[in-house]
């Protein structure tokens, strides 16, 4: 997947799942993100790129209102999973959040252990009726966070125990592990080595078979490795989106041609 | 500093060796070396007062543990103590400690001619009424046989085998306290008494050992403080510490994370945490007199009971509690929290689930830090009067339960202070051991709960 030149990918037009109109976010009298437009496809990866401080994360936590839990956070406009209004009063952020999964910079198992970690969302929410169907449950999700092998036979061992990289893919096998339909990653190979970070690009393109993907990335090259679409955002507002290719090989807009370029950020 | 900018080029020139230190790191060193011997001194001293406070505490309080009595053969005489020989219990309840006072005197006239101890204070012994004898016995002695003798109506008629506790004087002249100089201005006991003693002891027949009524009896009047002891007033410690446990805990530790997880932050919110804040640097006695005049002549709550003190005590330790509680919930990273709510989690499961099993060890120590606080406060008890003067222990006495008078610890420490007998002074030293010794065994409990759910990390 490293090797394939932009151009030659197949791009195909997925259904839109999420789809944000007019976003303004405010923390107190700083206006962090400004009329953001954007539409996130279903079954792609979507990067968001920036410089530091641009509002990429900030947006991202919006998708599932992880934003809620700031007293100083105010989010207007309006942003849609599958055509609902998530902002809508009658939403409860937890029954969203169910569906829309998230991955954080730093790993964060709980510190419990290795089968609790992933079994914790199934149990909430009520996914499995018997022990037998959890363990399945945790089985699958393991797997699909492409961890199982590592660690099926210490299931009991703390999360905590595990190195970097396998506490990252724990808990995106403990994101996956609600059967979500969005997965929110927020830069999460930042504390990674160069070696987990490919196993984790290498799960993230697995992923995109069965979900939307949003991941904000402060790495160009793990953008244009991972993603199909691609946001680059400059002081709060979307400068750009597009397809992948064509923002790193042909941006429109000047600025987001200087940050690829290395000149801004 | 001021060496570098004169001479910029020195330091940083060719040719300078690295195996001779400059003037500048010389300097620093000193510094640094006369630091770590400041902080020695500083260490030291403490440990210097630790060591003389302990040993002082020890060596004053440790005779406290020890009693000493006499080991009689006591013959009880049916015709003093059963004149119509019914073994009617009311008959016998009638014969007062007096009787009993006689037949410690006759067991004690026939060890002394046993021993052939010659003494003039057993010129009277024919008789066997040698009152000269009784200031070296305890008063306590008598109404014990008396008790024993009312427990078991059998024994009458018998000759036992008891030790009986010696006056607080010879117990003194054996521990060192009394001697004989000191003994000639005091009224109640003469050389003489001292001579026999000596001569009993070197038969055996009075000798000091470890005295458990120091730590499970009851206090006593003035004239009697060899037959004083800490029960009770444990007994009411003990209440007290259940009603802080019970209220403080659940209220603590509720509104703590209230405050913390699910409060908004406002102005309002503030002014409660600096309140807060503001009431753990309160006087105790502040917190006393507050007792006393909601618990006590508001609510109209018993005088000296447990349970007002227990209340009293809980709103001292609440802030302690809320602001331990606040500092562990705080001290959980908010990693956790995210992760428990991006996978779905309500708020509450999110912070019973996660963030409050990881400030669990903080929570304990906190609370029990809170309880030992409250467990040595004499202040707030004074005021509510919580130094109920019990002599007798359950179920003869009163102190039964959350509602009866009691004492407490430090207030029966502090009340046996005050008493004009140096023997009392002793057995507050000792009351002192006790207290140190539960406070000891409760920071040790915080350790072992802090290790034992420490081990989830």
């Amino acid at each position: 997947m490293y090797d394939t030149p932009f151009l030659e990918r197949n791009i195909v037009t997925q259904e839109v799942k999420i789809s944000a109109r007019d976003c303004q976010v405010h923390y107190g009298d700083n206006h962090a993100i400004k009329d953001v437009n954007v539409d996130i496809e279903d079954k792609t990866v979507t990067a968001f790129i920036g410089p530091s401080g641009c509002g990429k994360s900030t947006f991202l936590r919006c998708l599932n209102r992880m934003n809620d839990t700031i007293d100083i956070c105010r989010v207007e406009g309006r942003i849609t999973l599958d055509g609902e209004d998530i902002y809508d009063p009658k939403v409860d952020p937890v029954q969203l959040r169910a569906k829309v999964g998230m991955v954080f910079q730093k790993p964060n198992p709980f510190p419990k252990s290795i089968y609790d970690n992933v079994a914790y969302g199934p149990k909430i929410h009520g996914l499995a009726r018997s022990k037998a169907e959890l363990d399945e449950i945790v089985e699958k999700a393991l797997r699909r966070g492409a961890i199982w092998d590592e660690v099926k036979d210490r299931l009991t061992a703390p999360g905590t125990g595990l190195s970097g990289g396998q506490q990252q893919r724990l808990c995106i096998a403990r994101a996956v592990a609600t059967e979500p339909e969005v997965l929110l990653m927020d830069e999460p190979c930042s504390a990674l080595d160069p070696i987990a970070t490919a196993q984790v690009e290498e799960l993230i393109d697995e992923l995109r078979e069965q979900y939307s993907v949003v991941i904000v990335t402060h790495s160009m090259q793990q953008a244009a490795r991972v993603s199909q679409k691609t946001a680059f955002f400059h002081m709060g507002s979307l400068v750009e989106f597009g397809e992948t290719g064509q923002i790193f090989t042909n941006p429109r807009d000047p600025r987001t041609e200087s940050y690829i370029t290395g000149r801004i950020g | 500093m001021t060496d570098a900018a004169k001479t910029p080029t020195a330091r940083g020139a060719k040719g300078v060796s690295l195996l001779a230190p400059d003037a500048h790191t010389r300097k620093r060193n000193a510094a640094e070396a006369r630091f770590r011997i400041y902080g020695l001194v500083a260490v030291g001293i403490g440990l210097f007062f630790l060591v003389a406070l302990l040993s002082s505490i020890v060596m004053n309080g440790i005779g406290a543990f020890q009693q000493t009595g006499y080991r009689l053969q006591i013959e009880l005489r049916e015709d003093v103590l059963d004149k119509t020989g019914t073994r009617d219990i009311e008959n016998i309840k009638k014969v007062k400690t007096f009787a009993y006072a006689q037949l410690i005197r006759a067991a004690m006239l026939r060890e002394i001619e046993k021993a052939g101890i010659d003494t003039p204070l057993a010129q009277a012994k024919v008789t066997g009424f040698s009152s000269d004898l009784d200031p070296m016995m305890s008063d306590g002695a008598r109404a014990h046989l008396r008790d024993l003798v009312l427990a078991d109506p059998g024994l009458i008629g018998q000759t036992i085998e008891l030790r009986l506790l010696a006056s607080s004087r010879v117990d003194g002249y054996l521990k060192g306290r009394v001697s004989r100089d000191s003994i000639a201005r005091d009224k109640n006991l003469d050389t003489v008494h001292l001579d026999l003693v000596d001569a009993l002891r070197s038969v055996g027949v009075v000798n000091t050992a470890f005295n458990p009524a120091f730590i499970l009896g009851s206090d006593a009047s003035d004239a009697r403080p060899e037959q004083a002891g800490m029960g009770v007033a444990i007994l009411g410690s003990l209440f007290m510490m259940l009603v802080v446990l019970v209220l403080s805990l659940p209220i603590g530790v509720a509104s703590s994370i209230y405050l913390e997880e699910f409060a908004p932050k406002n102005r309002f919110t503030d002014l409660i945490e600096v309140n807060i804040s503001n009431l753990a640097a309160v006087p105790s006695i502040v917190f006393g007199i507050l007792g006393l005049a909601v618990f006590i002549q508001f609510m109209h709550l018993p005088q000296s009971a447990p349970l007002v003190g227990g209340l009293v005590l809980t709103l001292m330790t609440l802030p302690t509690i809320i602001i331990a509680t606040r500092a562990s919930l705080q001290s959980v990273p908010p990693s956790i929290r995210d992760a428990a709510l991006g996978v779905g989690a309500s708020k509450m499961q999110a912070v019973f689930h996660h963030v409050l099993p990881l400030a669990m060890p903080g929570i304990l120590t906190g609370t029990i830090i809170g309880l030992a606080q409250a467990l040595g406060e004499t202040a707030p008890l004074l005021l509510i009067g919580m130094v109920g003067y019990i002599a007798s222990n359950y179920p003869d006495g009163v102190a039964s339960g959350f509602l009866d008078p009691n004492s407490a610890m430090p207030a029966q420490i502090f009340e046996w202070a005050k008493r004009a007998d140096p023997a009392f002074y002793e057995r507050a030293w000792g009351g002192i051991i006790i207290l140190l010794v539960v406070l000891l065994s409760m920071n040790f409990i915080a350790i072992l709960l802090r290790r034992r759910f420490e081990r989830r990390w």
